[in-house]
């Protein structure tokens, strides 16, 4: 069945569905969709110095993410900008850091499509490991933190106030979002991994109530999108990443069709 | 550092400064078991900054704090919003940081008058019944310190009375001590056994009857203040009145303090043009 592209290219996207809706559910809570943007987006420099100095992509790139998140809380500890304007510096130039480094690299040819929309019909038996080892992982390390995560969501404060170690809870997740940028940019390219981990969580908002309801909703929607979206993409001819997105806002829009119909029926 | 006993924690001479302000200074305090301690001041005075020291929130800047170590602590913060996007209903809530079954959840809720809650989503709820329901989690897991700050803003008259005979309640079952902060000077008065009036320092200290009858605490919140406190003191003259002891060594405090508040011109005029401000 591995053989098949069609089946790989599935197999790799429910992978990155599985780790998105519950990271996504975070992403969501505590109002992070710019930082993910911001790791995707370095994600690029992470490509860049992976062909210069030919290691693994996958690995320079959660690096990368690791290494600009922590700048992040660095800076907000030392400098006195706001959160959203260090974000916006730390995205943009990174971005661009990467993409002078890959001009300087004339001998390299690189399809910069194919890392910023994602290449999910080239998704290969390694990287099909990759993710679904990786995934794994973070569930795992996820559902060890998430009680203290979760606490820390609702109240810094108060978490740290009734003994549990908030900002511990906040550097792992921090790596976490690494990992999943660094596995799922060949899915969804960097530019469209905020979209998978942000529109099933906001699907699934209205469905939840309670957040590990919200989490598991959000993984079904997630899987959902990436089957349709595949499908589409086979049918049209459309690329992969961005037919992925556009089924999730499909199923973000029909989710409102309940409320609407029953308010009708109301009048 | 010396200490008692049953003392749950303690802070000596702590300050907290931030962006090169003290928020508070100078603050020697410790809270037993079974003793409910109550912060009053003006707003600004450092009052949420004392506590949050006490939990080990805030880092001392100066001096030092202490905690038993093990200590199952609950805070019932002065704000706590709950964003929006969280589906979050108050049975889950109550086991936020710890577990708690069932029965413990039922428990709590019922005695803030909130079971009906239980599935609720939190967003959904009323100022009042929210701070019910923070006050009902806080109890939950039967803890041995607790810190309240302002735990019953918003709630109804008939509630506050109730909510602050269910704080003495609490203490006297779980033994557990306790650190309030609240405006509600008159209450307070009656079911606290230790009073810290604060204004970016330590004002004075001692039993409730002890600083309702001293100068700094009248120049604080004015003679009327202290006179209705005074009144009501002593018409439960049987109940509080403070013996020697306990008068000579809040008295020894405050002569300490009085010497601290000297050392430090800009908290004193601060707290003076809010006393004006004020009046």
């Amino acid at each position: 069945m591995l053989d098949d592209f069609f089946s790989r290219a599935i197999i790799g996207g429910i992978g990155v569905a599985l780790v998105a809706g519950p990271l996504g559910c975070f992403i969501v809570w505590r109002r992070l969709a710019y930082f993910g943007d911001t790791l995707s987006h370095s994600a690029l420099l992470g490509v860049a110095l992976a062909l210069l100095f030919e290691v693994n992509v996958t690995l320079a790139v959660f690096l990368v993410s690791v290494f600009v998140a922590f700048a992040l809380l660095l800076l907000q500890r030392q400098a006195t900008l706001s959160s959203d304007t260090l974000l916006g510096l730390l995205a943009h130039s990174a971005l661009a850091i990467g993409l002078v480094v890959l001009a300087f690299m004339t001998w390299v040819r690189v399809d910069l499509m194919g890392f910023l929309f994602g290449d999910i019909l080239a998704t290969t038996k390694i990287d099909l490991g990759l993710i679904w080892f990786g995934g794994i992982s973070v569930l795992g390390v996820l559902s060890i933190i998430w009680r203290e995560l979760f606490a820390a969501t609702v109240s810094l404060e108060v978490a740290t106030a009734e003994g549990m170690k908030p900002e511990r809870a906040n550097a792992i997740f921090m790596i976490l979002m690494a990992v999943v940028i660094a596995i799922s940019m060949k899915i969804v390219g960097v530019l469209l991994i905020t979209a998978l981990l942000i529109i099933p969580a906001a699907t699934a908002r209205s469905f939840s109530r309670s957040p590990e309801q919200m989490a598991i909703i959000a993984v079904v929607f997630g899987i959902t999108a990436v089957c349709f979206g595949l499908l589409g993409s086979l049918e049209w001819d459309t690329p992969a990443g961005p037919s992925i997105v556009v089924a999730a806002l499909g199923l973000f829009i029909s989710s409102f069709l309940p409320k609407v119909l029953s308010r009708k029926t109301k009048i | 550092m010396a200490r008692k006993q049953n003392e749950l924690i303690k802070l000596e001479n702590a300050g907290v400064c931030r962006g090169g302000n003290w928020l508070v200074r100078g603050v020697t305090m410790n809270v037993s078991a079974g003793e409910i301690v109550t912060l009053i001041g003006p707003n600004g005075s450092g009052k949420s900054t004392t506590a949050k020291i006490a939990l080990g929130v805030f880092d001392t800047d100066e001096g030092s704090a202490f905690c038993e170590s093990n200590l199952r602590v609950s805070y019932v913060p002065q704000k706590l919003v709950v964003d929006w996007t969280l589906p979050l209903s108050v049975k889950r809530f109550l086991s936020l940081t710890n577990k708690v079954d069932e029965k413990e959840i039922r428990t709590a809720l019922c005695s803030t008058e909130t079971l009906h809650l239980i599935n609720a989503e939190v967003r959904t709820l009323s100022g009042g019944e929210f701070q019910r329901v923070l006050l009902a989690r806080a109890i939950a897991s039967s803890p041995q310190f607790l810190v309240l700050d302002e735990p019953v803003q918003g709630v109804d008259f008939n509630g506050e009375i109730a909510l602050y005979k269910l704080i003495e309640k609490i203490r006297n079952e779980l033994n557990c001590g306790i650190l309030l902060i609240s405006h509600d000077l008159h209450v307070v008065m009656s079911t606290t056994d230790k009073v810290i009036c604060l204004n970016g320092h330590v004002c004075c200290s001692g039993a409730p009857a002890t600083v309702a009858s001293n100068p700094e605490f009248k120049a604080l919140f004015g003679e009327r203040a202290a006179a209705s406190l005074a009144f009501y003191e002593h018409s439960h003259d049987h109940e509080h009145l403070p013996d020697g002891s306990v008068k000579r060594g809040s008295e020894a405090m405050t002569r300490d303090f009085q010497a601290t508040s000297k050392s430090l011109p800009m908290s004193q005029s601060r707290g003076t043009k809010r006393v004006g401000n004020k009046i």
